[in-house]
């Protein structure tokens, strides 16, 4: 078999799976989809709630529906498929970027490709990554992990839960286990609003009479085998606990909704530079990383609440890293983009004279009647009015077309008069 | 009931490095453990240094089989495969007061024979460890310090002692302790387990006082010291080669930045008495108290690289030395009172045991059949750290084991969980101390499940029944559809 | 009888202040748009929801399989769908759109697979 590839897709989720639908669009070929689970879709087969692709398909799927239009739309392509295949190592090597495979079949492989995109998606943080004190039992979980327990392998974590932090995925994962007639105690989140799509907050909590503790979190574990019951601490606000103001609740399982983070141990160990906020790859309007012809998209680039964008995202990437191995991809000189007032983090890093860009970006905090501007030189160049910005809601726009090379700042600010 | 020449209770390092040295001998020798899995008590809650030895004064047993120990180390490695690296230890002074108490450190290790010992300024210290705070201005320095993953370092020992025939029993708490008339020893697990022995030693680090009181000897107490370690990512693993210490204080080495032979750094340990021996929660203040003296040292140091904690209790003895040797019941010996630096300590523990064996009568002759060789694990991980592809290729061809992921973060095969399974680990803990399947980042999150699915197909127990770390400490309550509440 | 409900047709999430008395809206307030209204009336008078579950599956590439119902069920339904189908038990292999029960719990809504189920020894591996 050649090793020597033209284009490297490693992930096999919804962003993997777009892009290599748009290379085989775009005439591309050669394309390899590596993906270490024993089926294509990523996270998707998991999240078996429905709420998929209202934008993109136009109708309310559940995530495996989701997947499976995918998969069917690649198995239409001539993308050559390597499941039960992890990319355990990735660098350049004389310019040329190698991979190293962990094939269950073919066992360890070196391959060589022009281009590779990044589509890894990104793992749950736990409680290490956010300090609770305590003891150290067992029953303490992710709430994605149980997610996979419950709706791929059949298994319940247990009978009385509370879940620690209020993101999308604890919300959904709370609905889940109460339909099952599990007592779900209560959802814990630390910030005065919630983190998950009001949608989430009514359907999967207020439907089924869960509270939700905003301010609090959960100060000390307790239990010597098996998790038998956590302390909850109201937080002031300065984040600090209010040590009179606490209660404990007995539990058998606590489930960590407390955020994602990208999966780059890969992008790193290739010398791609990582951005502190997205902890994602830093990358231009190309969708491609600091490496060149290495291009990322999807949850390993920001984590998305909306799969339809991580889909968008991951076909643009794709159409670059097209023009990338036809040698057409010629942009020089970039525009420099700044995150500015209320911006928590922002997409791309630069923008290419002449080509209009989608910019992605998440607020600091919730805030009502505000106003989205970029600005060059004291002028503006976008503006959008929003009724409403939450953290939990990522915002795209898309910047028109610039010349010159001054940079633009993205900022929130009251309406200018 | 069984007979054999010497029961050893407890398998922690202590426990374990006696076991796997009169494993060479013919007798009969059986090792007893009241947990699941062996170095589940302190020997798995550490801070896995290979100490030099010019902590504590000369003419204590515990400076003195520290030194011994210490030197023990390099043929262990070679016999046992386990990763231990010499990477040295820095005592860090900020200001002249500290700079004496190094001067009398070093004098300290001169006394106590540590080798290669030398008081450095700044300029080198710089080069060494580039990291360090600017405010530092000298640093001890001993290069025979080294690390080890002190679980690892249990295991191996262990399982070379059961490869050369010492017996094994875990899940058995030793309840009672009778002697018979003609001398020997009748010790009754609470499961009811009976087996008879001419020796016992004692080497149930926390308990080892109530051990030493079912056999009538109430000469000591032990009390735990707790000590809070933090785990962090692998990102800042370079921000130390050696391991850095502060200046002591008296009941401690103090908090240190601790590089670890898996290239994560760990911060800690606090030192704090407590009452209950089965406390191993970590607390605000502690996280606090070791991220203020680490960032002290080093000051690129930052919370959100933790990835884990944990704690680890000191079996401190009245006296505060360690307590090894016979005691007013012939044939009972004591391992006692093992605080730090007992896992440094531990292979001359272990030599001072047979010694004192000997002495008591027991006639030691060296088996033809003794093997002091295990044979390491073959770790893609380490493949990836050299980028040996194709020695891995070489090295697992015929186990397709070897080329399915289990834990994604650590790099870890099903061949090794396979393998960890066959070696006698059969909880998830157990799985993880001995691959690191659950260790990295992720903690679990991805690999957990893999794990159990693996224990299940290995072992026959059903996944709502494997634990954590022994019995009421399941990971997973109940199938859907068997006692889950709907039903 | 007043109840204050979180609009979800749009990010915004007003809060709507619904007043009803025996099954008839009274007012509705707190909406910035009318489809606030809509919705408010929809939720207090017969509020519906697609449930979505698991079904036990033999000799498939995984032991579950996905389901929903074909649309939206009275709410009140929900616990006795997601009990039923935990007592179902079918054979991979299942294909996505496939009816597992029709009218399930007679809600008018069929039970529905989200995503095809492979035998295992079809799936190479
Ligand atoms: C629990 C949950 C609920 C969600 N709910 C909704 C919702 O209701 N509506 C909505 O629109 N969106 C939702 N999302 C968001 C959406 O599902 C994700 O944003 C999307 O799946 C991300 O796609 P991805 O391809 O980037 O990552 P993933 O789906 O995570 O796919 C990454 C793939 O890469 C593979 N991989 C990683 N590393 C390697 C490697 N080294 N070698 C080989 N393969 C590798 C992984 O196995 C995985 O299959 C939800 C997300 C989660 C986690
Ligand atoms: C935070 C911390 C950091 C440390 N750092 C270092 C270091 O860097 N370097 C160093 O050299 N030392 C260090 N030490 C000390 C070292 O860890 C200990 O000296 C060593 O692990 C003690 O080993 P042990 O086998 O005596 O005790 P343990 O590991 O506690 O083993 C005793 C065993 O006996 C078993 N047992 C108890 N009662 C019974 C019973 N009734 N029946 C059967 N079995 C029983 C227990 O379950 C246990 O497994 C540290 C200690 C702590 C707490
Ligand atoms: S009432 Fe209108 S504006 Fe308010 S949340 Fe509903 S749809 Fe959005």
């Amino acid at each position: 078999m050649n090793n020597n590839i033209n284009v490297a897709i490693i992930g096999g989720g919804p962003a993997g799976l777009a892009a290599a639908c748009t290379l085989y669009e775009q005439g591309i070929c050669d394309v390899h989809i590596f993906e270490r689970e024993h089926v294509l879709g990523g996270v998707l087969f998991q999240c078996i709630h429905n709420g998929f692709g209202i934008h993109h398909f136009k109708e309310e799927l559940t995530g495996p529906e989701y997947a499976e239009r995918y998969i069917q739309k690649v198995n239409k392509t001539d993308t050559f498929v390597h499941t039960d295949t992890a990319v355990i190592d990735l660098y350049r090597e004389n310019e040329a970027l190698t991979l190293v495979l962990l094939g269950s079949k073919e066992g360890l492989q070196v391959f060589t490709a022009r281009a590779v995109i990044l589509a890894m998606g990104c793992r749950e943080r736990n409680r290490g990554n956010i300090n609770i004190p305590g003891s150290r039992p067992a029953g303490i979980m992710t709430a994605g992990f149980a997610q996979r327990m419950v709706n791929l392998e059949g298994y319940l974590p247990g009978k009385e839960i509370i879940i620690l932090g209020s993101g999308d995925i604890g919300l959904i994962m709370a609905r889940r286990l109460s339909l099952e007639g599990v007592n779900v105690q209560g959802v814990v989140e630390i910030q005065p609003f919630p983190g998950g799509l009001t949608r989430n907050i009514v359907q999967c909590l207020n439907d089924f009479h869960i509270p939700l503790y905003l301010s609090h979190t959960i100060s000390n574990i307790f239990g010597k085998q098996r998790i038998d019951s956590v302390e909850i601490t109201a937080i002031d606000n300065q984040l600090e606990p209010d040590t009179k103001n606490r209660f404990t609740l007995p539990c058998d399982t606590l489930l960590l909704s407390v955020g994602l983070v990208p999966e780059n141990e890969l992008s790193v160990k290739a010398g791609v530079i990582l951005d502190e906020a997205t902890r994602g790859p830093v990358v231009d309007a190309n969708c491609m990383t600091t490496v060149p012809g290495i291009f990322a998209c999807g949850n390993v680039l920001h984590v998305h609440d909306i799969v339809d964008y991580v889909s968008e995202e991951a076909a643009r990437a794709a159409r670059t890293a097209a023009q990338f191995v036809n040698k057409s991809l010629t942009d020089k000189d970039g525009i420099r983009m700044l995150a500015g007032n209320l911006v928590r983090y922002m997409l791309p890093t630069k923008v290419y004279t002449g080509k209009p860009t989608i910019v992605s970006l998440r607020p600091i905090t919730p805030v009502e009647d505000i106003v989205l501007y970029a600005k060059r030189n004291g002028e503006i160049v976008y503006k959008k009015k929003y009724q409403k910005i939450l953290p939990s809601s990522m915002i795209q726009f898309e910047l028109p077309a610039l010349s010159g090379i001054e940079p633009v700042e993205v900022f929130f600010a009251g309406e200018e008069t | 009931m069984k007979h054999f020449d010497v029961i050893i209770i407890g398998a922690g390092v202590t426990g374990a490095a006696i076991a796997r040295q009169l494993s060479r001998y013919s007798i009969k020798t059986a090792i007893i453990e009241k947990e699941t899995d062996v170095s589940f008590g302190t020997s798995k809650a550490n801070s896995g240094i290979i100490h030099a030895g010019f902590h504590s004064p000369p003419g204590m047993l515990k400076t003195e089989l520290c030194i011994k120990g210490n030197r023990s180390f390099d043929i262990l490695k070679e016999e046992l495969g386990f990763s231990f690296e010499r990477r040295g230890e820095l005592v860090v002074a900020f200001n002249d007061e500290e700079l004496q108490i190094l001067k009398n450190l070093y004098a300290q290790g001169i006394k106590n024979r540590v080798h290669y010992l030398e008081l450095i300024g700044t300029a080198r210290l710089r080069e060494m460890e580039p990291n360090l705070s600017e405010d530092i201005i000298g640093a001890l320095y001993a290069p025979t310090a080294g690390i080890v993953e002190p679980y690892e370092y249990c295991f191996s020992l262990i399982e070379n002692a059961r490869q050369n025939g010492v017996a094994m029993f875990v899940n058995e708490k030793v309840a009672v302790i009778a002697k018979q008339l003609f001398g020997n020893f009748v010790i009754e697990t609470d499961s009811g387990l009976k087996v008879s022995a001419r020796f016992i030693v004692n080497a149930a680090g926390l308990h080892a006082d109530e051990i030493a009181s079912l056999a009538g000897i109430t000469s000591f107490a032990i009390t735990p010291r707790k000590g809070e370690e933090y785990l962090l990512d692998r990102r800042v693993g370079n921000l130390v080669t050696r391991i850095i210490f502060p200046v002591p204080t008296k009941d401690s080495k103090g908090m240190l930045v601790i590089p670890t032979v898996e290239g994560t750094v760990m911060v800690g340990p606090t030192a704090e008495n407590i009452n209950e021996k089965d406390n191993f929660s970590t607390t605000r203040e502690g996280l606090r108290c070791v991220f203020e003296n680490a960032k002290k040292m080093i000051p690129g140091i930052r919370l959100h690289d933790v990835i884990t904690s944990f704690s680890g209790l000191r079996p401190v003895a009245t006296g505060d030395d360690f307590i090894i040797g016979t005691t007013s019941v012939q044939g009972f010996i004591n391992a006692a009172g093992i605080q730090s630096p007992g896992l440094t300590a531990s292979p001359a523990i272990a030599q001072h045991v047979e010694d004192i064996l000997v002495k008591e009568g027991l006639s030691l002759k060296v088996k033809s059949s003794w093997n002091p060789k295990r044979t390491p694990f073959i770790k893609l991980r380490h493949s990836i750290a050299t980028r040996d592809y194709a020695g891995y290729i070489k090295n697992t061809a015929g186990n397709p084991g070897y080329n399915k992921l289990v834990c994604r973060c650590e790099n870890i095969t099903e061949a090794e969980v396979t393998e960890a399974v066959s070696r006698g680990h059969t909880t998830l803990d157990g799985i993880k101390f001995a691959t690191r399947a659950g260790m990295g980042r992720c903690q679990g999150s991805f690999c957990t499940y893999r794990v159990l699915k693996l224990l299940e197909q290995q072992t026959g127990i059903p996944i709502e029944k494997i634990t954590k770390k022994g019995g009421g400490s399941e990971i997973i309550k109940f199938p859907m559809g068997k006692g889950a509440p709907h039903e | 009888m007043t109840d204050t409900i979180i609009c979800t047709v749009c990010p915004l999430g007003c809060s709507l202040i619904v007043e009803h008395k025996n099954k008839t809206i009274q007012s509705i307030s707190g909406n910035r748009c009318k489809r606030g209204i809509a919705y408010g009336e929809q939720e207090i008078l017969d509020p519906k929801r697609v449930v979505t579950t698991t079904v036990k599956i033999d000799g498939g590439i995984i032991p579950m399989l996905s389901v929903k119902t074909s649309a939206p069920v009275e709410r009140g339904k929900m616990t006795e769908i997601v009990r039923s189908a935990s007592q179902m038990r079918l054979h991979a292999p299942v294909e996505i759109g496939t009816v597992i029960e029709k009218n399930i719990c007679s809600s008018g809504a069929d039970l529905i697979a989200t995503r095809n189920v492979a035998k295992i020894s079809d799936s190479a591996c």
